[in-house]
């Protein structure tokens, strides 16, 4: 295909990722340099019967024109970036002299937010991504045992979880495990603890955000294994049989590595998805003890006062998570690139 | 798999078979359960008594003399005018449909059939975008918006669902558009066609399927969408998903709860129908991009 034919079937789609994927980015990472201005203030004096006094007040017609004039606010450099809110360098310099121990110094860190937020964003990540793997694949492994005309009803109802909003998802579990839903009651029964409540302890809202996550994504696992089960090579497997393996070394030696190009797959589509975690926050109600970094920029624009600077800040730390996150990924596309070519 | 299967000792086939009903349980349950509670009164729905009161019904039977009752439909749809997010969701998703169908195939196409270097490198580069969490984004549309005033409209939203979509669109129909022979459309051009009348007239009518499926995921992703339409609808164009979180900050008085819930179950009835009946669609469209590898 030529040049210029590329160029125009491609310039709508490029024009839509440019202005609304790429100029957001820069429009954040200048957003975060600046700040809100202050208020414009001015001293009046009032004179009166029993002497003049001076008063000091805000100026609203001139602070309002100020942000007319300039919408962007003040220019802050990195202060938004090293302030209590975010990185909080102060803070964390104070607590890294005044520690007794790593123990008492990481729960101090982890009482700021932005610290506290990223470590439940790593912690529902990496505990999630595995875990919903190993259950899709058991699931896989399970659904192509049985006989073909269940196969097509088993996906159906697997499909739901996934399919269904993950809003609406959270919102349904959390309804079941409210100490008066049906979980609940009979987590109370279990534990024989009529006053035990998911919602109050830090440990439990975390167990359940992350049981949650699993739910709403094994069945993407399992359908992307499913379908890697379906061109598996019988021949490979006959020959494994007759050698004598059992059937976990099939699974071990013939099927796990047949699969493993799609788990890379899984692993890195579920490490982006679960990093920008939300919605079971706001579903689940648990912002209390658990906050995860797209819950601080949610928070920051959804109130209010629309806090930008701040929620711009978050943005671009996080899209600097991200980055970290999938640069082994893109150094061995590149690579790989590279060896092809 | 019928010679392995035939081998199979009682054990293995028993705990694998209870394995799937278990997993099954645990998928469908939740939804039976809330569709079930979603006619009953908010006593009924959370039992402190007792909880097969959700079961029997005994407090709507109390009340409404019957152990089923709309009421909590009733809210939803007449008081709260459910109806009206439910039709912004349409609009949205409608919009957002053919809009980035009409785009994605263009450039998925130009994609699959250029082969010089850019296009890997511009895959890439899609990937990155598709990796960058949503709300981001939204932080940085909030200030331009506000100042061009079109914060709140229905036309943004769509617009940013659409390039938001865009990237995972683009790699699913790279993905199925390569499945075509080039053959097909060098033919054409052969026989006297255009670029775009090779691409009109041959490919996407082969492409159907394709189409089909990749719509079935912007949909998907448009209905699904809360981090978008929840910070750039203003209150009269809330689609259904932000529409739901509103109804949660206004749960304490009794009732509302249920109005929840029965939007909950208004709002997951056309996914159901959804997967009943793409779902051999759904299925190849999630293994389009895996497969290969």
């Amino acid at each position: 295909m030529k040049h210029s034919t590329f160029f125009w079937f491609f310039l709508p789609t490029a024009l839509a990722m440019l202005l609304f994927i790429a100029f957001p980015i820069v429009s954040v990472v200048t957003q975060s340099l600046h700040t809100a201005h202050d208020q414009v203030i001015v001293e009046v004096e009032n004179c009166g019967p029993f002497g003049c006094t001076k008063e000091v007040k805000v100026d609203t017609e001139a602070t309002a024109q100020l942000k007319a004039e300039k919408p962007l606010g003040k220019w802050a450099g990195l202060n938004i970036y090293f302030d209590r809110s975010h990185l909080a360098t102060a803070e964390v310099a104070q607590a890294w002299r005044s520690k007794k121990s790593f123990g008492e110094f990481f729960s101090s860190i982890t009482n700021l937010p932005f610290y506290r937020a990223m470590s439940f964003t790593l912690t529902y990540t990496f505990v999630v991504t595995p875990c919903l793997i190993i259950l899709g694949f058991m699931i896989a492994v399970a659904v192509n045992a049985l006989n073909q005309k269940l196969k097509g009803i088993v996906i159906f109802f697997s499909l739901l979880p996934m399919i269904v909003t993950p809003l609406i998802g959270s919102l349904i579990l959390f309804w079941m495990i409210d100490s008066r839903g049906i979980l609940g009651n009979a987590l109370q029964w279990l534990a024989g603890d009529p006053n035990l409540s998911l919602k109050a302890s830090t440990t439990l809202t975390w167990i359940m955000l992350m049981v949650y996550g699993v739910w709403h994504a094994a069945p993407f696992a399992f359908v992307v294994f499913y379908a890697g089960l379906q061109t598996l090579p019988q021949d490979t497997l006959e020959s494994a049989m007759i050698d004598g393996a059992t059937r976990w070394q099939r699974i071990r030696y013939v099927i796990i590595p047949h699969i493993m190009p799609l788990v890379t797959f899984v692993a890195l589509i579920q490490l982006m998805d679960n990093f920008r975690v939300l919605e079971p926050i706001v579903g689940f109600n648990a912002e209390a003890h658990a906050t995860s970094l797209s819950w601080i920029i949610f928070n920051d624009l959804s109130g209010e006062t629309r806090l930008l600077s701040s929620a711009a800040t978050t943005s671009v730390l996080t899209i600097v998570g991200v980055a970290i996150l999938l640069s082994p990924v893109l150094v061995r596309t590149w690579r790989d690139f590279n060896r092809k070519a | 798999m019928a010679a392995a299967a035939e081998n199979k000792s009682v054990g293995l086939r028993i705990f694998s078979t209870g394995f799937v009903i278990f997993w099954l349980i645990l998928a469908a349950f939740p939804f039976v359960w809330t569709l079930w509670g979603s006619f009953k009164v908010e006593l009924d729905f959370f039992s402190i008594a007792n909880w097969t009161n959700a079961l029997t019904g005994a407090q709507t039977e109390k009340v409404y003399g019957s152990p089923f009752t709309g009421t909590g439909y009733e809210g939803a749809w007449v008081q709260e005018e459910f109806w009206r997010a439910m039709l912004n969701t349409a609009v949205v998703c409608f919009f957002v449909v053919c809009t980035s169908l009409t785009i994605g195939t263009l450039g998925g196409y130009a994609l699959s059939r250029s082969g010089y270097r850019y296009t890997f490198w511009l895959l890439i580069l899609a990937l990155i975008f598709r990796a960058i969490p949503q709300i981001t984004l939204v932080s940085g549309y909030l200030l331009p918006f506000f100042e061009w005033n079109v914060w709140g409209l229905l036309p943004t939203s769509i617009i940013v669902l659409v390039a938001i979509n865009q990237p995972f669109t683009l790699w699913m129909l790279h993905s199925f558009f390569q499945k075509i022979p080039k053959d097909l459309d060098e033919s054409a051009m052969v026989d006297g066609c255009t670029r775009f009348q090779a691409f009109r007239h041959i490919i996407i009518p082969v492409m159907w399927p394709g189409v089909i499926t990749t719509g079935l995921f912007s949909f998907l992703l448009a209905y699904n969408d809360f981090q978008v339409t929840a910070l750039l609808l203003a209150k009269e164009n809330q689609t259904m998903v932000p529409k739901i979180a509103s109804f949660l900050g206004t749960t304490q008085t009794e009732g509302n709860v249920m109005f929840a819930v029965a939007s909950v179950v208004s709002a997951t009835a056309p996914l159901f129908i959804l997967v009943m009946f793409f779902q051999r669609q759904i299925v190849s469209g999630l293994t389009a991009g895996a497969v290969k590898g």
